[in-house]
């Protein structure tokens, strides 16, 4: 092998998607279940995990069937490749995970749909060897993941006072309140609402140019 | 010889074999499951019907431990079947009837729907625990309440719903919402149903057989009003023939 396994270029490919390339604030795929599995933070790592796990085992499936795969039906195959590995997931949360399963609901079988995983299929795994291709894969999954858990952590805390079910703020409960709620404070309805995801995702992307000017569109 | 990857005959062959090859590992992996899956179902139901007479959490009662839990508490020899007229069905499982599906079964004719009830034992006293299905706003609700042994007071009840919104109409699982329904009667002395209304002006706390609804969950409100009344009902009638029978 010519190149080591994690030279510059390949680790480029796991940290790219992390900051300046991101999936999600600079290429704004996969947005719909950002906003919907964002409530708790369980359900987005819950969510993150299953889609790192379907866009590296479609990468690397692809990857290696790419010079066997007629071109004309190509995005089918990449559905049916997809579709299958969404499938597993879904199986395995429900027989494993039961109550995270019947939370996540249709957003696991929706993760077919979610732009990340056939954009990376289309645009890298096509043309590139098996594990580049997983590198890739992890890597936007990760980033992928990554800002749901962070808008989760936002939504949970101030929507619900909790994280990750662990209370943060004090008992809620009326009658019986302790910690913050005692001297008046009160949770945020509107985090629980999907709106709620979309202004901080916004916030995010918003805050990620200011950062970084580069990033910036001249219009 | 070199295959032409193009050709209609490697693109269907390519397709035909990757699809057979997904649907098998598919089917596999899904029959493998199965046996979790049904296990799964079950607990849930198990745990539904005891969050209507103990707090769970309270308890420590957990998919874990549900089963014994369950059995600890709920005897299902004594569980019956009921029909919309509140008659006993014979040779119909009470823990295998899948109200839910009934309830959306649009072929199915009222008069063939099972409503099951089961007994629970706690502290000596028999308790009576009668699963509820209907609809909401955006889909289906159901509940368990719990009766005590006068069979008409309610003594627990818990409500769960499939998509509901947070915060509106979401809240009919929250325990100020259970609790408007505590020591209401479902029947007066003579065993007669006595239907539930949920009201705005805030008369429920005082008044018998009115339920404060939920502010902004109107329809999911006056859904639980309508399952309550339209399940509740049945029972009632089969309390009342087995009180005449004393």
């Amino acid at each position: 092998m010519s190149e080591s396994l994690f030279s510059k270029k390949n680790r480029k490919l796991i940290t790219d998607p992390l900051t300046d390339n991101n999936p999600v604030t600079i290429q704004v795929l996969g947005i719909c279940s950002a906003l919907a599995i964002t409530v708790q933070v369980n359900q987005a790592i819950v969510m993150g995990l299953s889609v790192i796990f379907v866009t590296m085992m479609g990468n690397v499936v692809i990857s290696m069937l790419r010079n066997l795969i007629p071109s004309r039906i190509r995005i089918i195959v990449q559905l049916v490749v997809v579709a299958a590995l969404v499938i597993v997931v879904d199986q395995v949360l429900a027989a494993f995970l039961p109550d995270l399963s019947a939370k996540l609901s249709v957003f696991v079988g929706l993760i077919i749909t979610n732009c990340i995983i056939m954009g990376r299929l289309e645009a890298f795994a096509m043309a590139n060897k098996p594990w580049p291709s997983l590198l890739d894969g992890f890597g936007n999954g990760l980033g992928y993941a990554g800002l749901l858990v962070l808008v989760a952590v936002f939504r949970e805390l101030f929507g619900s006072g909790t994280l990750l079910g662990f209370t943060i703020f004090g008992n809620s409960l009326p009658g019986e309140e302790s910690g913050l709620y005692a001297m008046g404070y009160t949770n945020n309805n509107m985090m629980i609402l999907p709106p709620m995801a979309l202004i901080i995702v916004g916030v995010i992307i918003w805050v990620q140019r200011l950062r970084n000017k580069e990033l910036q569109e001249d219009h | 010889m070199a295959i032409n990857k193009e050709s209609n005959g490697f693109t269907f062959g390519f397709a035909i074999t990757l699809v057979v090859v997904v649907g098998t590992v598919l089917a596999l992996l899904a029959m493998g499951l199965k046996p979790m899956r049904e296990q799964n179902a079950k607990v849930k139901k198990q745990l539904d019907i005891l969050s209507a007479m103990l707090d769970l959490d309270k308890e420590g009662i957990n998919r874990k431990n549900a089963a014994s839990e369950f059995e600890k508490y709920i005897n299902l020899d004594e569980a019956v079947v009921l029909d919309m007229n509140g008659n006993v069905k014979e040779g119909t499982n009470a823990f295998d009837v899948d109200i839910q599906t009934e309830y959306k079964d649009k072929k199915l004719k009222d008069s063939d729907k099972n409503y099951p009830l089961f007994v629970a034992k706690q502290d000596g006293k028999t308790l009576y625990i009668i699963p509820i299905v209907g609809k909401g706003l955006w889909g289906p609700i159901w509940g368990n309440i719990c009766l005590d042994e006068d069979m008409s007071t309610i003594k627990g009840a818990s409500f769960g719903h499939k998509g509901e919104t947070p915060g509106l109409g979401a809240e009919i699982q929250q325990k100020f919402f259970i609790d408007r329904w505590l020591e209401e009667k479902i029947s007066d002395s003579t065993g007669l149903y006595l239907p539930f209304e949920i009201v705005k002006d805030g008369s429920g706390a005082t008044k018998p057989q009115k339920i404060d609804g939920i502010t902004g969950g109107t329809i999911t409100s006056k859904g639980v009003e309508e399952m309550a009344n339209r399940c509740l009902s049945v029972y009632a009638a089969y309390f009342k023939s087995l009180k005449t029978k004393e």
